[in-house]
């Protein structure tokens, strides 16, 4: 293994877990069949993004973006653009959860299973009916 | 600073106030006020691609107080303005086409709510047209997803819901993608708006400084929209969603939303990355490939089902693989071709749901082949409608079909080691194409059989005039897409110029 690399990953550590957490969130939102995990999923692969972007914007020894005591001096504050972004992001992310959540507990009450793949069969299985 | 350029502004929050004030309308109300709404946000963007020809040059507008490298930014030139126009124009006739279906598919209840998602839709759509800013770009992608959920699952049936949870889940994984490249980019730029980011793009690209960080965002980015867009292998829950909306939802949905997210990502490509870091780091070709399996497979899916509804909704798959073809040529004249399939297919398919349901309605609204027979005797205008649509989308000449497989044949003589292959697939693809679309045509025009099963309802039941102006004005906008196809090329070329 390249010393190299292990060295950066750990220098990076906050950078390396999000990016960890995304590639979990993403395969569990993609590959599992129970829909309520497919929710956890997509929250841990959007948290993720939120943790790489609150690091990002983090620099060490400074301040919350808050102007107090009429400090105006920029050397004293983190970036305040990187926080921004991560409260519009989990505005998006929990409207989007909210969707899904109420589309599952439509389909729950319809089909009494949250596995995608059965329900599938089963909204098949009813239009053919009708 | 001129009033006209305060437009593509007044159409966002226009369409956008609607949707807020549709949510205490009653139902027929609500449905006044977004045709009102569709019709002033379309004269608005014909008004700013007026004065774009006239200037000759795009313009960018200060949202807020914080000027260039920090605030965000509304941006319109040429091709915003045509393209803001025909989504206008493809939105207003698909909501008239669908009206009474709308009125009767939809819950007496819950009315209002389809026009509050239209509403929002189109104002997500102007606003990822217009914007300049990546983040205000990625806020609206997900207020497009959600909008196309509800438009999806406003129709309370089973398949309708299956179909609302699935494209939800491949919308969040584009999403998801398409964020964490936002990121990744503003970690190594340091900016959000495009222009300044593309002045540190192109810094990087030069320095050679963060190579692989650069080609994970160009990838992720293309992965993440394409999935959006429903580019083949992501595709498959193009035909659930489209098959089994209300009409107007199909037309939306796979004429304008889809279309939303390329437009998004040729300006990404252009205005952010560099078309032409993309042709050095070969990923155009990746696009290029899947497009190219796209149009083949769209076409192979399409050919087996035997649902109409589905079968239009496969041979989408296939048109956004052309686009992506178009894309992956590497070529300006391929991203021009590219544009106008774009324009023709939102056109064309747009026109092809609002006819096909004049022919369902006259065969007791069953969708099968057997059933649709003589379908076009039935319902004449619908008939000529559906035919014009699908010789449009097999490349009869007169039609926008036939223009952008032209432009996409003479765009691939430009590169010379794919040109056989794209020759090769667009002659197998409208091959394919001309199998599915001309079988179903035929099935139209031939006559029942006396041993086929007698249709349930009466079936000479006349069309809503709301439906036969829509489509009328279709095949217009058809003709003119292909007989006066060189002023709007010439539009595109000029906008694409624009962009750098």
């Amino acid at each position: 293994m390249n010393i190299n690399l292990v060295q950066h990953l750990v220098l990076n550590i906050e950078e390396t877990v999000s990016i960890i957490l995304f590639g979990i969130g993403f395969t569990i939102l993609l590959l599992h069949r129970n829909l309520v995990k497919k929710i956890m999923g997509m929250n841990i692969m959007d948290t993720a993004t939120y943790l790489f972007l609150a690091v990002k914007g983090y620099i060490t020894g400074r301040g919350v973006p808050i102007v107090v005591d009429g400090i105006q001096d920029v050397e004293a504050y983190i970036n305040p653009v990187p926080s921004g972004l991560v409260l519009t992001g989990i505005v998006v992310s929990v409207s989007s959860t909210a969707l899904m959540l109420a589309l599952t507990v439509r389909l729950y009450e319809r089909y009494h299973s949250l596995d995608l793949d059965e329900i599938l069969i089963l909204a098949k299985e009813e239009e053919e009916q009708i | 600073m001129s009033f006209v350029q305060n437009f593509p502004f007044f159409s966002i929050i226009l369409a956008m106030f609607s949707g807020i004030i549709s949510s205490v309308l009653s139902g027929k109300k609500a449905r006044n006020l977004t045709l009102m709404m569709i019709a002033v946000t379309t004269a608005l963007s014909a008004g700013t691609l007026m004065f774009c020809l006239k200037t000759g040059e795009s313009y960018t507008y200060m949202m807020g107080h914080f000027p260039a490298p920090w605030g965000n930014e509304i941006r319109a030139g040429v091709l915003e303005g045509v393209t803001a126009v025909l989504f206008g124009i493809v939105m207003f006739l698909s909501v008239t086409g669908g009206l009474d279906h709308t009125a009767r598919d939809v819950e007496e209840s819950k009315q209002n709510l389809f026009y509050i998602m239209i509403d929002l839709m189109l104002s997500s759509l102007l606003a990822l047209i217009y914007t300049n800013d990546l983040f205000t770009a990625y806020v609206f992608v997900e207020i497009n997803t959600i909008a196309g959920c509800g438009l999806i699952m406003i129709r309370q049936k089973g398949r309708n819901l299956s179909a609302a949870i699935r494209y939800m889940v491949m919308s969040q994984l584009g999403s998801g993608l398409f964020l964490i490249g936002l990121t990744l980019l503003y970690d190594v730029t340091g900016h959000l708006l495009m222009s300044p980011a593309k002045e540190s793009v192109e810094l990087l690209v030069a320095t050679g400084r963060y190579r692989i960080p650069l080609l994970v965002i160009m990838a992720v980015i293309s992965v993440g929209l394409a999935i959006k867009s429903g580019l083949y292998p992501f595709h498959y829950w193009i035909p659930d969603t489209y098959g089994y909306a209300t009409p107007t939802g199909s037309a939306v949905l796979s004429g304008l939303v889809s279309k939303g997210y390329i437009f998004l990502l040729i300006k990404i490509f252009y205005r952010v990355l560099g078309y032409d870091n993309l042709v050095g780091t070969h990923m155009v070709n990746v696009l290029y490939l899947f497009g190219v399996c796209g149009m083949i497979m769209g076409s192979v899916h399409a050919i087996s089902e035997t649902d109409t509804r589905r079968m239009i909704a496969y041979s989408s798959v296939a048109q956004i693989g052309y686009i992506y073809m178009g894309i992956g040529l590497g070529t300006t004249a391929g991203m021009v071709a590219s544009v106008f399939h774009i324009f023709a297919h939102s056109a064309t398919k747009a026109l092809l749901f609002i006819s096909a349901v004049g022919l369902y309605e006259v065969s007791g609204d069953r969708k099968d082949f057997v059933s649709l027979r003589g379908a076009a005797f039935r319902n004449p205008l619908a008939g000529i409608g559906f035919s014009i649509g699908a010789l449009s989308m097999v490349g009869f000449p007169m039609l926008s079909g036939f223009i952008s497989k032209l432009l996409f044949a003479t765009s691939a003589l430009d590169s010379p080691e794919k040109m056989m292959p794209t020759l090769i697939v667009l002659a197998v693809s409208t091959l394919l194409n001309a199998v599915y679309f001309l079988r179903l045509v035929i099935t139209l025009y031939s006559r029942r059989r006396p041993e086929d099963k007698p249709l349930p309802k009466q079936t000479t039941v006349r069309s809503s005039w709301a439906l036969r102006l829509a489509i009328i004005c279709f095949i217009g906008l058809n003709l003119v897409l292909g007989m006066s196809s060189q002023p709007i090329v010439q539009a595109i070329t000029d906008g694409l110029a624009m962009f750098d």
